[in-house]
């Protein structure tokens, strides 16, 4: 699991790789927490796109993401969000409260 | 029900064993021939069973974590996921939606995923014994008989 960023006129994008469950939650928690304190964007995107596996541990680091960017007043929406996580994403309501756009 | 083939896999509760126990029981699946969505479903419903028995069941220890694989009649698998930890004092309870003792880390939404993404989901759990789940999910026969 490995979360790469970039932050452009203040819309962070934040790229998830790999799988997300709870061994690696913590370490993504911390990853995305740090990105978003440090550039303080209007508005943040998670892309998924080279996320091959998620489970319930993604909805509570989505939740964070969220919180945060609410913190800020800012947005946040998710991209390119393959079949088995989007199926996780619904399952849990959470594409009822954040944007999300499919791959 | 009789089984057509089974697997007992036996592990401790690190949590680098989510990754393997989802990935053994997509293995095990296989022979069904499933569709990705299926697979996917599968997966997911046994990262969350296998992460419950790692968070809650051993909190502050690591335990044996057991994993059954039965292939049934009529194209359904069944996944029991056994654990010797500290049980669920209220299961009705931990099985609603957002409820966790897990703290901000956690969604509270692994029972309620399992029941979504399998056909049937039963818990057991004694405290101070342990917990049991067992899943059932019929895969498609994609056209064959």
């Amino acid at each position: 699991m490995k979360i790469t960023g970039s932050c452009r006129e203040g819309v962070l994008t934040l790229r998830f790789h790999g799988e997300l469950d709870h061994h690696v939650s913590r370490e993504a928690m911390e990853a995305l927490s740090e990105r978003i304190d440090a550039f303080l964007p209007g508005s943040c995107v998670l892309d998924l796109r080279d996320l091959s596996f998620m489970d319930s541990s993604g909805i509570a680091l989505i939740l964070r993401a969220e919180k945060k960017m609410r913190e800020l007043d800012g947005s946040l929406r998710i991209s390119g969000v393959g079949e088995q996580p989007l199926r996780v994403l619904r399952a849990a309501g959470t594409d009822k409260r954040i944007p999300i756009e499919s791959e | 029900m009789s089984a057509l083939n089974t697997v007992k896999v036996e592990f401790q509760s690190h949590s680098a064993n989510e990754a393997f126990a989802r990935s053994c029981a997509a293995c095990f699946a296989a022979q069904l021939d499933p569709t990705l969505e299926e697979l996917g479903d599968l997966k997911t419903a046994v990262s969350e069973a296998v992460t419950n028995a790692v968070v809650h069941a051993y909190p502050a220890e690591i335990g044996r974590v057991l994993m059954k694989l039965r292939l049934l009649e009529g194209n359904v698998l069944e996944v029991t996921v056994k654990d010797w930890g500290c049980g669920i004092p209220d299961v009705e309870k931990a099985m609603e939606p957002l409820y966790t003792t897990g703290g901000e880390e956690r969604s509270g939404m692994g029972f309620s995923i399992m029941a979504c993404f399998m056909d049937k989901l039963h818990v057991r759990s004694v405290p101070g014994r342990g917990t049991s789940v067992v899943m059932r999910k019929k895969f498609s026969t994609r056209g064959k008989p």
